[in-house]
């Protein structure tokens, strides 16, 4: 059996970069695992997600009129912008990485900011159309009410509208909607914050040259991660907002 | 054996009276699911046998004192081919008879006898058409087709009885059935086989299989009044759903005679069966089960009515053949509707004029 | 195509330790405790395993003592529903599911493949401090009262009727989960990217692919679960109604959601033990893996199919009779790769040169317990049998004979075959022999029984029946009281042997893998070189080659 010297044993410490772990032989390979365990592990996220897709399309199916009258509860326009505001930031982290690759410092510092603001807008909007339903009581469970359903008049927009009101045992599956609604959404903006705690770590790192000297691993990964979550959003937005809006 | 070691002819003792390796055989359906276990069986040992003689010959054959020298073996498409084909093939000779068990286990015969289910913690509601309740135990008769309607009252429960190779999941929101024919008489284990709670373990009870001659003894025996029919005819009056399916000419809800078994179809343009799953939804869930040429104005009883309630209902409902009985509610109550009734009565005359105006309130 | 070989003299015994190896470099908490090397990760979690073994072991002796008497006398009804959930949950969380991924596949896979370590040494470690705050969240609920619905949380008993420590142990769960995933991620990272060169996909030990298979269910499988557990946990709390029927939601689709994982958990579970007994059979006849693509193949076969079966622990659940069809014809075919994996390793005793040495008989149990629990499945995944079988003690039975009887006899076969690897020493083979045949009686005493008891219609979960049962109740315990002084046996000399075991050499079994051509126990970075992987998997003539040259230089 022929074997070779490790690259990275200890005699020739110095040639290679500091960022090279020692248990890879190249900074090619280390690059290489990196990527390949963040595409698993959005995979993995996916399949997280999909126990509440199958939820939603299961029930959505079951009870289409509740789902219809919930859905048009929300506010389109806000979730446009929202979408337009995520499609936006995905682009931002992208330069962000074209930065880091062609090592531009100040560069890449803008576009993480930039990608850092516009996050905070989609967490912004998304609080307003939260405090929004809670206000009207349509969150699930505590003091859900049912009277924009049932009862048009109560509720200012759906009777400009000129919705019709569901009937009781109909109105009732509204609650399960919001459930989802919540639940879905709740859950990518959860990921959206722990995606903006890591942005706001590596705009520090940034600043001090971390990924402009060559060591863009973490900068691609990171930008998978976001765009995976972009990607949900759209779905999300496709499914609880638009699809039943005819 | 006792003058030796009592203790020891005490364990003896039992072991010969109480060990079984098999439970009775009491139904039909039986004697056809002891033989695809047989079946089974007999495969499962001869491939277990096959490995043990196998393991042994080879650790006899190959031991490295006896044969020091290992031959390296690539592998054998033939072999490989061989033992993924006859377990394949004996496999789904065992999946196929199990299917077709497994329908005639869930298909009942058209002239089945119903028996209702209902299960609680902790305990089983048995409810016979007569109106015989019990609590825990179930009388049936040997030589007829039993199909047992079951439904929770609040968590899975499993209705199971070994000695007929049933057992039934009884779910909340939503009957389930499964079908039985009692051929030998005795008493029988009935066990709850979902875990549900702290007294799990004691939803057990007794099935009873007894002759003709006997169940009807019984059956005279433990009326305690009303059958469920008429417990659901009551209950008819008293819900006010005479308010609407009322059989006049005006009546703002479908004639409900002959409705069960029949074929409808439903304002969303389906055809489906009016089967005790579709008269408990209609109940509860009015909305999506409107009869077409029907407005959507039914309230929902959903809170209103337990599954007991329910149950009564839809006995009341399947043996109505004419307008007879429920013309008797009309006349005989002289109950004032009640207001929920009225109300909705208004209610809906509004809402059938106005779209935007009233409504039903919760 | 087939050569012999001479089997070459073994000196199993060494001088001494080596001074400088995993083990050696640092002592204090801390290097432990901040470790990245994955062979002291590996043995962090054989220690924390151990532990909730034990634990989950009280548990079942618990249960067994409770079953003795038809009457619920010995605790509350209560008491024993929280005794078998927690038993549940322990085992099967806490124990079967990291149990050889994160001890022998932490420790081994980065030496199989010729590798320094995983791909995420600071992930593993992270794995395994989520594994221990979900172990601590166990601990936590059993203290607080513990909790009562059974290990499967069926809804709506978990929702809305019991009122224990449901949330904790879903928290611990959800964590515990994370461990799983973490842990899976970082052998598929591993096996794609840091094989050495000349590792082909081929030349990978069985033990590796098998992982590997079992990696992909877990990177897949267990977010569904973590899903479900979070629906759960907020129906619990605000009442969503996801899984209310009285609000419209269908408690069904927890179930569906909890077995799509819970069905691939099980093919997790015992796939690395297959990978194990790959190892053991081929080492201790000396040969070959009999049909090496054919297992491969299998286990990947398993792991794919494995993600369709899920509604076969639904067949009475009033799911359409269509969908039983369905299930219950892809359940038979799951069945058919690991008969195939039965008869190679069988075949692959054909003309070997064996030895009973313990790793041995433990595959042998694995074997015929294996062959029996696998049986007894076919007879659950027969939907017409199903109907009788199911929810009684034949189910308990069944997973018993394949969880306990297969998986864990692989996890003590896998334990004592790299215990010299792993610690330098050796363990004393003739009460090991003694251990593991008297685990193996001590384990048909206990569970054939509870096959009959289930063909009599026994439900399981029951602190009390019928007395007729009583027998073979009484028989059940009396094998667990056997089984469990063969595993206390096992602890206690491997637990000596650490101190007082003969000193071993680098290959005491002369295997094939690349991580016996490192000393034991290795070093830090396993290989002083990097290998260049030349010649197949076990591959016996090149071992005789190596032992020649070794020889000539003098080495040990």
């Amino acid at each position: 059996m022929v074997s070779s010297a490790f690259p990275s044993a200890a005699a020739e410490h110095g040639e290679h970069p500091p960022y090279l772990l020692h248990h890879f032989q190249s900074v090619e390979q280390q690059a290489d695992a990196a990527n390949f365990a963040m595409w698993l592990f959005l995979l993995s996220e996916v399949m997280f997600f999909s126990g509440l897709f199958a939820a939603f399309l299961i029930y959505r199916n079951w009870y289409i009129p509740a789902f219809v009258a919930g859905a048009k509860q929300l506010n389109v326009g806000l979730g446009a912008l929202n979408s337009g505001l995520l499609i936006l930031s995905s682009f931002s982290l992208g330069m962000g990485v074209w930065s880091a690759e062609t090592r531009r410092k100040s560069c890449l510092v803008l576009c993480l900011i930039l990608t850092f603001v516009l996050g905070l807008g989609f967490l912004g909007i998304k609080s307003i159309e939260y405090a929004e339903k809670i206000e009207k009581h349509h969150f699930p469970g505590l003091h859900y009410s049912l009277s924009s359903f049932i009862d048009p008049s109560s509720d200012q927009a759906v009777s400009a509208a000129g919705e019709r009101p569901l009937p009781l045992d109909m109105a009732r599956h509204t609650e399960l909607y919001f459930s989802l609604y919540f639940a879905m959404t709740g859950m990518h903006a959860l990921h959206m914050i722990v995606g903006m705690g890591i942005l706001a770590y590596m705009i520090l790192r940034a600043w001090g040259g971390a990924y402009t000297s060559g060591h863009v691993t973490f900068v691609k990964n990171f930008a998978l991660y976001w765009n995976l979550v972009d990607i949900v959003w759209i779905y999300l937005f496709a499914l609880l907002y638009l699809v039943s809006r005819h | 054996m006792n003058h030796i070691s009592p203790v020891i002819g005490q364990f003896l003792d039992k072991w010969m009276t109480n060990f079984r390796l098999f439970p009775p055989e009491a139904s039909k359906i039986a004697p056809q699911m002891d033989a695809l276990f047989f079946f089974i069986v007999v495969v499962s040992l001869f491939g277990f046998a096959m490995v043990l003689v196998l393991l042994v010959a080879f650790s006899i054959l190959y031991n490295k004192k006896r044969h020091p020298v290992a031959l390296q073996i690539e592998g054998s498409a033939l072999l490989e081919i061989t033992w993924t084909l006859i377990p394949l093939g004996l496999f789904l000779v065992i999946f196929a008879w199990g299917a077709i068990l497994y329908f005639r286990i869930f298909t009942p015969p058209a002239n089945a006898m119903n028996i209702y289910v209902v299960g609680k913690q902790w305990m089983w509601k048995t409810e016979h058409p007569g109106g015989q309740h019990e609590i825990n135990a179930l009388h049936v008769p040997a030589g007829r087709a039993i199909q047992l309607t079951l439904i929770s009252q609040d968590v899975f429960h499993s209705f199971s009885i070994p000695a007929f190779r049933i057992k039934r999941e009884a779910i909340p929101g939503r009957y389930t059935t499964v079908w039985f024919e009692a051929t030998k008489p005795g008493t029988y284990h009935l066990f709850c086989t979902q875990y549900c709670g702290s007294n799990h373990s004691r939803m057990s009870g007794e099935v009873v299989v007894q002759t003709q001659e006997d169940y009807r003894k019984w059956l005279s025996r433990s009326t305690s009044g009303a059958s469920l029919a008429q417990n659901g005819e009551r209950l008819f009056a008293s819900l006010s759903c005479n308010a609407c399916h009322n059989a006049r000419p005006d009546a703002r809800g479908p004639s409900l005679a002959n409705v069960y078994g029949s074929r409808l179809t439903l304002s969303s343009g389906e055809r489906i069966v009016a089967d005790d799953a579709y008269l408990r939804q209609s109940i509860l869930n009015p909305s999506q089960h409107v009869t077409q040429g029907y407005a959507p104005i039914m309230p929902t009883y959903q809170g209103r009515i337990d599954e007991e309630g329910v149950i009564a209902l839809i006995e009341f409902i399947k043996q109505l053949d004419s307008d007879y009985r429920i013309q008797q509610t009309l006349n005989s109550t002289d109950l004032v509707p009640s207001e929920s009734s009225q109300t909705a009565a208004v209610k809906g005359r509004e809402i059938k004029q106005s779209n935007s105006r009233g409504g039903i309130q919760p | 195509m087939s050569t012999s070989t001479l089997v070459p003299p073994s000196e199993p015994i060494a001088p001494k330790i080596p001074e400088d190896n995993y083990l050696s470099r640092g002592y204090g908490l801390r290097s432990w405790l901040l470790t990245r090397d994955h062979k002291r990760i590996g043995i962090l979690y054989l220690i924390s395993l151990s532990v909730f073994f034990l634990i989950g072991g009280t548990l079942a002796g618990m249960i067994r003592l409770e079953l003795l008497t038809p009457q619920s006398d010995l605790m509350s009804t209560d008491t024993y529903n929280k005794v078998f959930t927690m038993h549940g949950v322990i085992m099967i969380f806490l124990f079967l599911v990291p149990s050889v991924p994160a001890t022998l596949g932490n420790f081994f896979i980065p030496m199989m493949i010729g590798a320094r370590d995983l791909a995420l040494p600071r992930i593993n470690l992270l794995s395994w401090y989520l594994y221990i705050v979900g172990g601590v969240l166990v601990i936590y609920t059993m203290v607080a009262g513990g909790v009562d619905t059974g290990w499967t949380f069926t809804t709506p008993l978990s929702t809305h009727y019991v009122n224990t420590n449901v949330l904790s142990t879903c928290l611990a769960i959800f964590i515990t989960g994370f461990s799983s995933i973490f842990t899976g991620l970082n052998v598929l990272v591993t096996v794609h990217k840091m094989r050495a060169p000349g590792m082909t996909w081929f030349r990978l030990p069985l033990f590796v692919w098998s992982l590997y298979a079992a990696s992909i269910q877990m990177v897949l499988a267990t977010p569904v679960v973590a899903i479900a557990i979070v629906l759960l946990a907020l129906e619990r709390t605000i009442g969503i109604g996801v899984f209310d029927p009285t609000k419209g939601g269908d408690p069904l689709l927890f179930q569906h959601l909890f077995w799509f994982y819970s069905h691939p958990a099980v093919y997790i579970m015992i796939l690395p033990g297959m990978g194990v007994i790959s190892e053991v059979i081929s080492t201790f006849s000396r040969k070959r893996v009999f049909g090496y693509k054919a297992v491969a193949f299998s286990s990947v076969a398993i792991a794919v199919f494995g993600f369709f079966v899920w509604a076969h622990h639904m067949m009475i659940m009033g799911i359409s009779n269509y969908a039983v069809l369905v299930f219950s014809l892809l359940t038979m075919l799951v069945a058919v790769p690991s008969a195939i994996k039965i008869f190679n390793w069988t075949f692959t005793l054909h003309k070997g040169a064996i030895t009973f040495e313990a790793p041995m008989l433990y595959a042998f149990g694995f074997i015929g317990l294996f062959t029996i629990g696998g049986m007894s499945g076919v007879f659950l995944g027969s939907a017409g049998t199903d109907v009788h079988l199911t929810e009684t003690f034949f189910i308990v039975a069944h997973f018993h004979f394949v969880m306990v009887g297969g998986m864990l006899m692989a996890f003590l076969a896998g334990i004592h075959f790299w215990w010299p690897k792993m610690t330098g020493r050796m363990y004393p083979e003739r009460i090991a022999q003694v251990a593991s045949i008297v685990t193996f009686i001590g384990f048909n005493l206990t569970f054939f029984p509870q096959f009959i008891l289930g063909i009599l219609g026994m439900p399981r979960r029951y602190a009390s029946y019928p007395p007729e049962f009583q027998i073979l109740n009484v028989f059940s315990t009396a094998g667990a009281t056997v089984l469990g002084a063969g595993y206390l046996l096992s602890a206690l000399y491997l637990l000596w042997s650490l101190k007082y075991g003969q000193v071993a050499a680098d290959n005491p079994w002369q295997a094939t893998g690349l991580e016996w051509q490192c000393q034991s126990p290795p070093l830090t970075g396993n290989f002083t070189e990097m290998p260049i992987m030349d010649h197949e998997a076990y591959d016996y003539a090149w071992l005789e080659g190596q032992n020649r040259n070794r020889r000539k230089v003098g080495h040990r």
